[in-house]
């Protein structure tokens, strides 16, 4: 056996390195809190490919099955005496997978930002919050049961915020950060009720005895019924709810396209290759619960994960600013995994979808890191967001441009790139599942190619637009990340996944079936050529067909109201109708009436102390007055 | 002199040396020395306690004194601590200390000042290691009374209205202990002879069932008033704008805790049975007083007044924990009182400091403080995150394991209560983030606000050690929590007889 207590350190090189530049960061030259903390991420990631190589290929399978290994365990709270919460590093396939796809994600970024980041105020800062968030979501990853899962959710939530909100005298950048903050914390709000469900049930937080098909959490069944569903279902919905919220799915969205307010390493880091997919990893590292205790709520994960990628897809196609196009596209495609894995079976082929979902995380994180990295790049040559004020760059920018092209190329799932592999495999299960949303993959992929396709054309080819200086190509610490990023974005989608990581652990041989691949590849290619048509020269034809459309085009372009509706319920409703009453019940009410109490104490006490005046003809007074009032009263008595 | 007595004799010899000191730097000097023995002495107290329950020592009780009093009517000087009190000893020492040092700039009569609030403290730590209800009460008043003094001198705005009306209510609420004390005392030997103030004594004797739910509604909101049990609570807001800082710090941070501590080490424990019975009435007024606390807090525009409804949802987390009647959620109820004390007393201190460059504490007057005063805004970011539960802060360990003791009771009442609770953590990240928003980033919207200076080193020292302190127990919870944990035995085992279930 091997012993594996040493990744352990992948999680905590991060965590010195924030304290590190932190605290100490000031004392040195910016430049020097850049160094140390991507070669810190250079190790990190070193020793999660070392960790991988030994686990997949050293370590002896049982049963032709990867098992899994618990790395380091220490008790870091105690509830009762089941409910445990512990800290540590469990290896399984998917957690050594995201190891990998989070490091390498992650070391590309921090050399980036090297370059990226030149001359603003609060490097060190910028440098400290990336390796926040690296600690976190590594933490998030390797948990070894639910509540550690939480913690670092959490903890990765708070890096988001301040990541996002990391330009603060910006207003639009402190109100964005918030937003995502209290979204996610809504959805946070489910996962916490749905963790305190399950464990209930289960008694344990462990993933493993919770995830075990032969073990107890599964075997007692989904317990009694509640409003129709089963408790087992409702704890596995709140939970999704929190994912969900995570993963920016319909309705809880909105917060990820004003995430965009952040510095651009930022949004491809946590925006678009790590923080946003872990709900669907969350989804993932429950699937046996979700498929043998609660197939309701893992019906409920592939309708969001289906209506999100299609709602997302559209709004791409409409949206001017490249950041948002991005977020979008990755919100959708952040659909396609949650539906794969909606529709995925349990074991080896039937897990097909499980497969390709998790195939997909994989490539998605560095096709569309790629993407970001190179807007970033974009941005900073034409300091605009908006591709109606870009043209013709691609003469300015050769190494931007092919990168680019390549990542397009691959999320729009062109053979032989990545992203033709992982959405083949989608696609494919999709098929088995059922026929409609196999179409709607389809379409999704064609929109895909189409807006990808719109914004690569208007921002390299087209008229040149009058900049204020000349576009010049980024510095090589910038451009090298995107070289070696769209060696991934090539060459992921060659490796044979499905003898890594699967369902239940056990590899099987996946193929291309030609089927599916066929059409799949032709949505595709019919949606990059009419981007093609559309954009490569100035034509009328987009402003035509979004005449056409009307309504519907600028409802997509207005994203469907969602923000004005949320806008309507949290400022009109909960502020006006909720808050501002209470604190007005508050004061007047509640405190009103203990002013009262005291206002009648003192009247009280006012008159009785008028009684004991001191004037002898009161006393007499009140004496004789007494007197017949007793008489009376005992008369009366009598007399009855 | 045994170690707690001398809890209640350091105070008093720092007022003997403050009465003695000739200006101002000295007697700040004084009352630091005296407050930084009183930590270090807390410091002690804990080891040696951890070491004894080490070594095996399971009394209920350690380093248990008694002495007699009044012999004519049996009321003895009994002290003595189990985990929950030495935690509580501990929470007090911290928060005095940071509050002398945020008091570093009196100029009004300090050395007034200084022995009001020593002297406070002196009663507060008296509380937390009495086991004689008698001597505890009279803890308690000592604790109480120089409040209306520190308010009504040292105070802003309308003090001697706020100072009337927080020890009116206050009183009002000891009126009520008192009551229910001597319910107790009276009804502590039903067998007949001699009757006793002491709390272990009545905690093995079974009082009727009848007379438990007459005197536990005098003793629970009698308390509970200072624990902000809606709604009981109005003083707290006034009370809290009014209030200079260092008794802000102390009044949230500790006072507030005598509530808690009186509901469940008096009202609970001596009385299960009624505490079972009664129960309900009082879950659904501290459910309110945990969300209702929270949205009154978005609504608010002064810093004191947000941190004051924050506390009344805070603190209805820990008088609805104790309810819960099992060990998770009551370690939980305590762990918050902690987490709560220190995380409140870092707020006060910060909104003191604020104040003193500012001038006001209307959020909408203040803007973009961040870049002025970047260890006052990280503190108060720090404060914030910790407030709204975020792991890595005491805040979290104290929420989640109330959340999970809660649930473990089934019925739907207890449920709906519980998830409700719960959705408070969404609520009190929306005004959290409100006030972070509009207070620290965003621009500078006051020319004047360019020159302010950051912290001074008293004032870091004063946050610094609040700051210590949260994320100490929020990283590393396991000992305090089992410490908690281990002096629960009784109290959870006295619950579980009166339960009509078991």
């Amino acid at each position: 056996m091997i012993n594996f207590g040493y990744t352990v350190w992948i999680v905590l090189i991060p965590l010195f390195l924030f304290i590190l530049i932190g605290f100490f960061g000031h004392k040195f030259k910016p430049i020097v809190s850049g160094i140390i903390g991507t070669s810190g991420l250079f190790a990190s990631m070193a020793i999660s490919y070392f960790t991988a190589y030994q686990y997949f290929f050293v370590l002896p399978k049982v049963g032709e099955t990867f098992v899994k290994v618990i790395g380091f365990e220490t008790t870091w709270l105690r509830f009762t005496e089941k409910l445990v919460i512990h800290l540590g590093v469990l290896l399984d396939p998917i957690s050594v997978m995201m190891l990998i796809v989070i490091t390498t994600v992650s070391f590309m970024v921090h050399l980036y930002s090297i370059g990226y980041m030149e001359g603003e105020k609060g490097y060190m800062r910028f440098f400290s919050f990336l390796s926040l968030f690296s600690f976190s979501m590594l933490g998030l990853v390797v948990a070894t049961n639910i509540f550690q899962m939480y913690i670092f959710w959490e903890l990765v939530g708070v890096s988001s915020y301040l990541l996002i909100g990391f330009y603060y005298t910006k207003d639009t950048a402190v109100a964005a950060s918030k937003k995502a903050f209290i979204v996610t914390r809504f959805a946070d709000l489910g996962f916490l009720i749905g963790i305190l469900l399950l464990s209930f049930n289960t008694g344990t937080f462990d993933f493993i005895t919770l995830t075990d098909p032969k073990g107890a959490a599964i075997a007692q069944g989904s317990g009694i019924m509640f409003l129709g569903l089963s408790t087992m279902t409702w704890s596995m919905i709140f939970i999704f709810m929190g994912g969900a919220g995570k993963s920016a799915m319909f309705p809880l969205h909105i917060w990820l396209p004003d995430a965009m307010e952040g510095p651009t390493p930022v949004s491809a880091l946590i925006h678009a290759a790590t923080m946003v997919v872990a709900g669907v990893y969350l989804v993932a590292r429950l699937f046996p619960i979700f498929h043998f205790s609660a197939p309701v709520a893992l019906d409920v994960v592939m309708y969001v994960g289906a209506f999100s990628s299609i709602f997302a897809a559209v709004i791409a196609c409409t949206q001017f600013d490249i950041k948002r196009v991005l977020a979008y596209s990755t919100m959708s495609q952040i659909g396609m995994m949650m539906f794969a894995l909606g529709v995925s079976g349990y074991g080896e082929e039937a897990g097909l979808g499980f497969m390709a979902s998790m195939f997909h995380l994989f490539t998605h994180a560095f096709f569309k890191a790629l993407l970001f990295l190179g807007a970033g790049a974009i941005i900073h040559a034409v300091h605009s967001n908006y591709m109606n004020e870009m043209g013709g760059l691609r003469k300015h920018l050769p190494i931007t441009h092919i990168t680019f092209l390549i990542a397009c190329l691959a999320i729009a799932g062109i053979p032989p790139l990545a992203g033709f592999f992982s959405k083949d495999e989608i696609l494919a299960a999709s098929h088995q599942k059922a026929m409609w949303i196999f179409i709607l993959g389809l379409i999704i992929s064609g929109l895909t190619a189409f807006y990808m396709f719109r914004l690569y054309f208007s921002i390299f080819w087209g008229k040149d637009q009058h900049y204020h200086h000349t576009p010049h190509e980024a510095p090589k610490v910038m451009t090298i990340p995107l070289m070696l990023l769209s060696l991934g974005a090539i060459f992921a989608g060659l490796l044979p996944f499905s003898s890594f990581v699967t369902s239940d652990g056990k590899p099987f041989a996946s193929h291309i079936d030609m089927a599916i691949a066929i059409p799949a590849v032709l949505v595709g290619v019919i949606g990059a050529l009419t981007a093609m048509v559309f954009y490569r020269k100035e034509t009328n034809i987009p402003e035509k067909i979004s005449g056409f459309l009307g309504g519907f085009y600028r409802a997509a372009f207005r994203k469907f109201y969602i923000d004005e509706i949320y806008l309507f319920i949290t400022r009109k409703i909960i502020f006006n109708y909720v808050s501002r009453p209470i604190a007005w019940f508050d004061r007047h009410i509640v405190d009103g009436s203990m002013n009262g109490i005291s206002y009648v104490t003192n009247e009280v006490s006012g008159r009785i102390k008028g009684l004991q005046s001191g004037q002898l003809q009161t006393y007499a007074w009140v004496f004789v007055t007494g007197a017949v009032a007793l008489a009376l009263t005992f008369i009366y008595l009598w007399t009855n | 002199m045994d170690i707690l007595t001398s809890f209640i004799v350091i105070p008093f010899l720092t007022i003997a040396g403050l009465v003695f000191c000739k200006d101002h730097k000295q007697v700040k000097l004084t009352a630091a020395i005296g407050m930084g023995i009183q930590l270090i002495l807390a410091a002690v107290l804990i080891i040696l306690f951890l070491r004894e329950r080490a070594a095996g020592n399971m009394a209920e009780m350690l380093f248990v004194k008694d002495l007699v009093w009044f012999p004519s009517l049996n009321i003895h000087y009994l002290i003595g601590v189990d985990g929950i009190s030495v935690a509580m000893i501990g929470l007090t020492s911290i928060v005095i200390f940071a509050g002398i040092f945020a008091s570093w700039e009196v100029v009004e009569l300090p050395k007034e000042f200084f022995i009001f609030l020593i002297l406070l403290s002196s009663g507060v730590f008296g509380f937390f290691i009495s086991l004689d209800l008698f001597t505890l009460f009279l803890f308690y008043e000592i604790a109480v009374i120089p409040m209306y003094l520190l308010i009504g001198i040292w105070g802003t705005g309308p003090r001697e209205y706020s100072a009337m009306k927080l020890t009116l209510m206050l009183m009002g609420g000891s009126a009520l202990i008192l009551v229910g004390l001597l319910g107790l005392y009276f009804n502590s030997n039903p067998s007949g002879g001699q009757l006793t103030f002491s709390l272990l004594a009545i905690s093995k004797v079974h009082i009727p069932v009848e007379i438990q739910k007459f005197f536990f509604p005098f003793l629970f909101i009698g308390f509970g008033v200072l624990g902000a049990l809606f709604p009981f609570h109005t003083w707290s807001p006034d009370g809290h704008a009014s209030a200079p800082t260092a008794v802000s710090m102390l009044h949230a941070g500790v006072l507030m805790k005598l509530g808690g501590y009186g509901c469940f080490r008096v009202a609970v424990f001596l009385l299960p049975e009624a505490a079972h019975e009664l129960g309900w009435i009082f879950i659904i007024l501290t459910t309110i007083s945990v969300i209702y606390g929270a949205f009154g807090a978005i609504w608010q525009k002064d810093l004191k007044y947000i941190n004051a409804y924050s506390s009344v949802s805070h603190c209805g987390m820990v008088l609805f924990a104790i309810l819960m009647f099992n060990k998770t959620a009551m370690t939980g109820a305590v762990l918050q009182m902690i987490s709560h004390g220190i995380m409140t007393a870092l707020f006060f201190a910060l909104i003191g400091m604020i104040y003193g460059r500012t001038h006001t504490r209307y959020i909408n007057e203040m803007g973009g403080l961040m870049k002025v005063m970047p260890f006052l805004g990280v503190a108060y970011v720090i404060g914030g995150l910790a407030s709204l539960g975020l792991p890595g802060f005491s805040g979290f360990v104290a929420e989640m394991t109330i959340f999970v003791g809660a649930f473990q009771n089934v019925d739907a009442f207890h449920r709906v209560a519980t998830i409700i609770a719960v959705s408070s953590i969404v609520v009190t990240a929306v005004y959290i983030l409100r006030v972070v928003g509009i207070l620290l980033l965003g621009k500078i919207n006051n020319e004047h606000y360019e020159h302010l200076g950051d912290a001074k080193w008293y004032e870091r020292l004063s946050t610094g050690v609040l700051i210590f302190g949260i994320t100490a127990i929020g990283m590393a919870p396991l000992w305090l929590s089992e410490m908690i944990n281990g002096g629960l035995g009784p109290i959870i085992q006295r619950l579980l007889m009166a339960s009509p279930i078991h």
